[in-house]
């Protein structure tokens, strides 16, 4: 089995797609000779050309936007936000546009547009380019939404992406892109709605997105010298999210701790802890835990950043609490 | 060029069509407007009173294949590209049988099949997706051009300038059709704008071709709109169309107009382009009258249609949400 970065991983799901398809082309801010602020684009321009590679002028709206055009034509665009604090500059296209073409024509209209865009903390950006917003996304009938935690499913899921009839953002993580994993010997499309269990236990279930996934099985680690089998599960896709997956999860380990980089305070993660109740709420045997960033804006110097985004230890200590041992 | 000769050289017969559509949306949203008052219509609704020979010039040099987006003032464009008002008015009364299948309302008016990619709420929201269908003709050599009708308030917003900037910078196959109308909502264009009187000044910020046209005149309009329409369809570039047309009713059906003189009212009737128009082509009394019935049993054809439309099952309100 091959390994690629997550960053290659998302380019070669890319260019997989690119190859087969004219219809499938790229616009973005700085993504084609520079090959992407985060390098992920890199190659493409000189493999697909200007035309299929497009440079953008620093205009969000105008770039959603048009991808939106494109594809109510049938095409298939794939547009990169540079950082999803940029997303809120084109959110009026993705909330009122994109997402609701198709509803507000009574089903004449499909708009299969990717939006992919990455975000995270660890890096000291300070406050406007490293949040995670992906709960402002998932609260949008119409919109699909992703993030993937590791190359083979950045790889699977995004050709997923590309090939689906509705308008999906497609959330990175910039602390991913150089991790390494085992990808598919040629790309198998993963597809969108089905959750992931990264690592079977049987005391806890941790539910946990982008690098919360692999914080989640560093505390996993730690957790067992100690003799607790935690289990690690994956959404992968937020929107449609897999409850059955996660409900299956959490009947069969009791305890559930939901864990994402995002503020905690009506973050992804409360919907899933409301689902976990409607659903599982007499399997239960402690308290649902959220594990996310403090209630404040990221700050620059890297002690706060730190002390704001949620690390191993915190998703440890919020096992901790779940087995009573807190 | 034998086509584009054909097209330009407007016979009275073809004039006279164009009146018989104007006099059809005029009659049609007196309608729209007295069902409304009547407390038959849901919702939020615009007419565009006043700007017939804008919509029909636009919409009548258009060919098939050409799609458009409109905003919330959009029975007129609607019904000009062919849309059944029939299908129309019964969106109007939230029917099935409606062209967006009651999912959408006037503000929202849809018909793929006639190249309508919908009508838009939000000031400025639709014409990046212009842009976007503007450059799939292009990528895929297609003698196709998508059309963004807006008004004179859009081009206060982000989204009109991000568009014309990048449409011009990737010479899509766009038409930018500004409907001057003199009013943002209440806000007249002085108050609004710095190149109100001038609106085209907007496009040469962008290095864009523009032409600039009467629109109360739709010969004028027609002949100018098909001019663009080569244009941009030869591959040459996005055409800014600048048409100075007069919104003569309210923002909204019921609006009090508080915000504007009696004189200022009285000027907008010497405007109408359908007077106009009828006084060009001399039309006799007995031959007004005949149009006139002849709208008429459309428009009431269209609401007793609507009236007889299929309410959506409320649970339908789930469907459609994704593809």
């Amino acid at each position: 089995m091959p390994e690629l970065s997550y960053r290659e991983a998302v380019r070669d799901a890319l260019a997989t797609a690119m190859r087969a398809d004219e219809d499938v082309f790229l616009m973005g801010e700085d993504i084609a000779e520079m090959g992407g602020s985060m390098g992920v684009t890199q190659g493409l321009y000189e493999e697909f050309g200007s035309e299929r590679v497009r440079n953008t002028p620093i205009s969000e709206m105008a770039i959603v936007g048009a991808g939106i055009g494109a594809a109510m034509q049938g095409m298939r665009p794939v547009v990169e936000i540079m950082y999803e604090d940029f997303l809120t500059l084109s959110l009026e296209q993705i909330v009122n546009q994109a997402a609701k073409h198709r509803y507000m024509s009574g089903g004449q209209i499909k708009v299969p547009l990717t939006i992919r865009t990455q975000g995270g903390a660890g890096w000291s950006p300070g406050a406007q380019h490293a949040q995670q917003l992906e709960a402002w996304l998932v609260h949008i009938p119409g919109l699909k939404v992703v993030y993937a935690a590791s190359p083979a499913d950045a790889r699977g899921l995004l050709y997923s992406a590309i090939y689906d009839d509705n308008p999906v953002i497609f959330f990175e993580h910039r602390l991913l892109y150089p991790v390494k994993g085992d990808v598919p010997e040629t790309l198998e499309p993963i597809p969108l709605g089905k959750a992931r269990v990264v690592r079977e236990g049987t005391d806890v279930t941790v539910i946990a997105t982008g690098p919360l996934v692999h914080r989640a099985l560093e505390a996993a680690r730690v957790a067992g010298a100690e003799g607790i089998s935690v289990e690690v599960v994956d959404p992968r896709t937020l929107q449609p999210l897999d409850t059955d997956t996660l409900v299956d999860s959490v009947k069969k380990t009791n305890r559930a701790v939901v864990a994402h980089e995002a503020v905690t305070r009506m973050g992804f993660g409360a919907e899933v802890a409301a689902v976990l109740q409607e659903k599982a709420f007499d399997w239960l045997d402690a308290p649902i835990e959220r594990v996310g960033a403090k209630f404040a804006p990221l700050a620059f110097a890297p002690a706060m950043e730190q002390f704001v985004v949620p690390q191993p230890a915190d998703v440890l200590a919020a096992i901790g609490k779940t087995l009573g041992r807190a | 060029m034998a086509k584009v000769e054909k097209k330009r050289a407007l016979s009275d017969d073809r004039l006279r069509d164009f009146l018989r559509e104007m006099l059809l949306i005029r009659r049609f949203e007196e309608k729209v407007e007295e069902r409304f008052r009547a407390g038959e219509l849901p919702g939020f609704l615009h007419v565009a009173i006043g700007q017939e020979a804008a919509e029909v010039g636009v919409c009548a040099a258009m060919e098939d294949g050409d799609v458009f987006g409109s905003t919330h003032r959009a029975h007129g464009h609607t019904l000009a590209r062919g849309t059944h008002p029939n299908a129309l008015m019964a969106e109007l009364y939230g029917k099935i049988e409606g062209c967006s299948h009651g999912y959408g309302g006037s503000m929202h008016l849809y018909d793929v099949e006639r190249g309508n990619l919908g009508a838009n709420a939000v000031v400025g929201g639709g014409l990046p997706s212009l842009v976007g269908a503007g450059l799939a003709f292009k990528l895929r050599d297609e003698p196709r051009v998508a059309v963004a009708f807006f008004g004179d308030g859009a081009t206060n917003t982000g989204t009109f300038h991000e568009s014309l900037n990048l449409a011009q910078l990737w010479q899509t196959k766009t038409l930018f059709v500004c409907e001057n109308n003199e009013w943002a909502e209440s806000t007249p264009g002085w108050q609004h704008s710095p190149v109100f009187d001038d609106m085209s000044k907007r496009a040469l910020a962008y290095d864009m071709h523009s032409i600039k046209v009467d629109g109360q005149d739709v010969e004028k309009v027609y002949a100018k709109a098909s001019e663009a329409l080569d244009y941009v369809r030869s591959g040459a570039g996005p055409v800014f169309l600048d048409v100075e047309t007069y919104r003569m009713h309210g923002h909204y059906i019921g609006d009090p107009q508080v915000y504007r003189s009696k004189e200022d009212r009285d000027e907008a009737a010497e405007r109408d382009p359908i007077v106009r128009l009828r006084e060009k082509l001399q039309v006799s009394s007995e031959d007004w009258q005949t149009l006139e019935d002849e709208v008429h049993g459309i428009v009431e054809g269209a609401v007793e249609f609507a009236k007889n439309g299929t309410d959506p099952q409320p649970e339908d309100a789930l469907k459609n949400v994704y593809a």
